[in-house]
């Protein structure tokens, strides 16, 4: 870019503050992460010297593995019945043709209005009616059907030419057929980006979780994390980010994996 | 034998009524039948009917006897060849073209046997294992065919397969699907646009105009004897001239312009009354020589193409154009001396717009020809 070096010095100076404000907190969690009490409370920014004691006081102190294995199983059930139910419903949207089609769709659209919050207690009295407090199943069931991840979906899968189908019409495949072995193939690089948004959103929810367990061998890790901070009179600053750092590391590797996976869909799809 | 048959077949849509109206047409077995008219015809709209993927509002539709009306499109044995090609961009070349076999259960002895002879044919053997996004526009062009051969269904539907390609290629596939046809005894039945790749085509044309049949025939008789206004104009290039005529004092007058003497053989059987429209092919506008000179007209444009040249004059309002052989050296602004005469020129009814008389020289013409 031709651009004068004056100019240069202001924009990346702007960008170094910006991005250090935002990166801070996390900044200031990894070192804290690594301090010994008396460095926290003395208020040293950078350690004076490393310790891992933290990290093996969260392992040692609570069930981390655990919270983490709840959330890793949770996380993947509603994405994978995310992903099967959105591209299914998006499918039905873009190739079913069918009376009051997009009537339907934009109200389906319209519920992306309603905020979770909203729903959660009818959503509660469903799950515990069913019986399905403090299990996997409760936790992960009501965020299967999402408005957002079908309109994704739908648009991608409109850029798929009809005339595919007519010729798999044509070729006598059905349905379902053509969904499994033409449509998700072809759009595999939107389902990966709503699979890794559906993961990241349901691994870092907490109100949910909350009020549908009861006891600790269901919950997730950020109910976990919470407890840390209130379960200790004086809080232990470097625990409770130790754990926070630990919790932070699968979404990062997520993300950077996705990243990855997100360009070459779409350096392909500038080929094209 | 009739292996497609249309009867009293009618289309409407919510939003348009009467796409296509009352098409009554059947396709012998083995024959390359076009389907040609300006964009919004309904060209597309019938073949897709034909192909199963539109509702057929009214009328029959029948394949070898059978009427399909209700049929899925995979229970009437054809196959499609796409505008866009409608490859499927995550296969390769090979599964592309087997795509279609795996559903039908073929063994897979005869799926390999049959993928290996297509290749072979369409000359796609190196390219089997290559994506669509690979290929060339020609080479996604065959591998669409290729897909459609494979199949062996007796008949094949194309619609404007070859839009898509640059003019020499096009030219080259003209000839490559039409010898693909004739060697597989395939029914066709091919959408187009353009006029040309429908005459050279086609053993019958149907012209197709708002929804009504204009006209249906061998290319050779669409040309010479049109039967109305529009087939005139449609088919030929460059299109056929057209003037308004009038009969007074034993004379044809054109546009107000052109004074021909009466011919008075030709004159017969053409009602005085009517208000007339006259056509005169291109071809058929002569330079004038020594004694057969009529006109002298103003040359408003030359176009040389190397072994015939195109002249354009202004009769009144009509552009007329004359293609002559060999290279003239003529200039805008030149009066050229021109032969024009009643034998060689249709007449019309200019209210209906149909055909009254077709040129007679033509006629002759073909005589010889046989």
């Amino acid at each position: 870019m031709n651009m004068p070096l004056s100019r240069k010095l202001i924009f990346y100076t702007l960008l170094f503050v910006s991005a250090l404000l935002v990166f801070a907190p996390a900044m200031i969690a990894f070192m804290m992460s690594f301090m010994t009490n008396q460095d926290i409370m003395a208020g040293n920014m950078i350690p004076t010297s490393l310790t891992f004691d933290n990290y093996l006081a969260v392992f040692d102190r609570f069930p981390l593995l655990n919270y983490l294995a709840n959330s890793f199983i949770v996380s993947i059930v509603i994405m994978i019945g995310q992903l099967i139910l959105c591209s299914l419903a998006a499918y039905a949207f873009v190739f079913m043709e069918f009376k009051g089609r997009d009537v339907l769709f934009f109200i389906f659209i319209a519920t992306m209005m309603v905020p979770f919050e909203a729903s959660v207690i009818p959503n509660f009295q469903t799950i515990r009616d069913l019986g399905l407090i403090d299990s996997y199943a409760g936790l992960s069931l009501p965020y299967f059907a999402m408005a957002f991840g079908t309109f994704l979906l739908r648009q991608n899968f409109k850029q798929i030419p009809k005339e595919l189908k007519e010729a798999s019409e044509i070729a006598g495949i059905g349905h379902f057929k053509f969904y499994l072995t033409v449509v998700l193939p072809v759009a595999k690089t939107s389902l990966v980006t709503l699979g890794v948004y559906g993961f990241l959103t349901s691994w870092n929810m907490y109100l949910w979780p909350l009020l549908s367990t009861t006891n600790d061998s269901v919950r997730t890790v950020q109910i976990g994390l919470k407890q840390l901070q209130s379960q200790e009179q004086l809080n232990e600053w470097g625990v409770i980010m130790a754990g926070g750092i630990i919790v932070v590391l699968p979404t990062l590797i997520l993300l950077f994996l996705g990243q990855k996976k997100l360009q070459q869909g779409l350096a392909e799809g500038a080929i094209k | 034998m009739k292996h497609v048959e249309l009867i009293g077949v009618s289309k409407s849509f919510e939003k348009q009524q009467n796409v296509l109206n009352e098409i009554d047409l059947s396709i012998e077995k083995g024959e390359f039948f076009v389907l040609v008219g300006p964009s919004g015809s309904g060209k597309s709209t019938l073949l897709r009917m034909i192909a199963g993927l539109e509702d057929i509002t009214g009328g029959i539709l029948k394949i070898s006897d059978k009427t399909v009306n209700h049929l899925p499109p995979k229970d009437r044995n054809l196959s499609m060849v796409f505008q866009n090609y409608a490859l499927y961009p995550h296969l390769t070349v090979e599964q592309n073209i087997l795509f279609g076999l795996h559903v039908k259960k073929t063994p897979k002895k005869e799926q390999q046997k049959r993928l290996k002879e297509t290749a072979d044919m369409m000359g796609l053997t190196e390219l089997l294992k290559r994506k669509p996004k690979e290929l060339s526009g020609g080479q996604r062009q065959r591998v669409a065919l290729a897909r459609s051969v494979v199949s062996e269904s007796p008949i094949c539907l194309m619609d404007e397969p070859l839009s898509n390609l640059d003019a020499k290629l096009r030219a080259h596939m003209r000839i490559e699907i039409r010898r693909l046809q004739k060697k597989l005894g395939l029914t066709m039945i091919y959408v187009t646009h353009d006029q040309v790749e429908a005459m050279t085509m086609g053993d019958r044309i149907m012209v197709l105009n708002e929804g009504k049949i204009q006209q249906v025939g061998k290319p050779i008789t669409l040309y010479n004897k049109p039967a109305n206004l529009f087939v005139a104009s449609f088919i030929g290039s460059p299109k056929m001239n057209m003037g308004k005529a009038v009969f007074s004092n034993q004379q044809l007058i054109i546009e107000d312009k052109l004074h021909l003497s009466l011919d008075r053989a030709e004159a017969a059987g053409i009602p005085k009354d009517k208000n007339l429209n006259i056509g005169i092919r291109a071809e058929h506008i002569f330079p004038g020589t020594h004694d057969n000179t009529t006109h002298e007209l103003e040359v408003i444009n030359v176009e040389q193409l190397g072994n015939e040249t195109l002249i354009t004059f202004e009769i009144g309002k009509e552009l007329w154009t004359a293609k002559w052989l060999g290279q003239w050296n003529v200039h805008t602004g030149d009066k050229v001396a021109v032969s024009i005469s009643m034998k060689n020129m249709s007449f019309f009814d200019a209210d209906s717009g149909l055909l009254i008389k077709p040129a007679s020289a033509e006629r002759e013409q073909e005589v010889v020809a046989i």
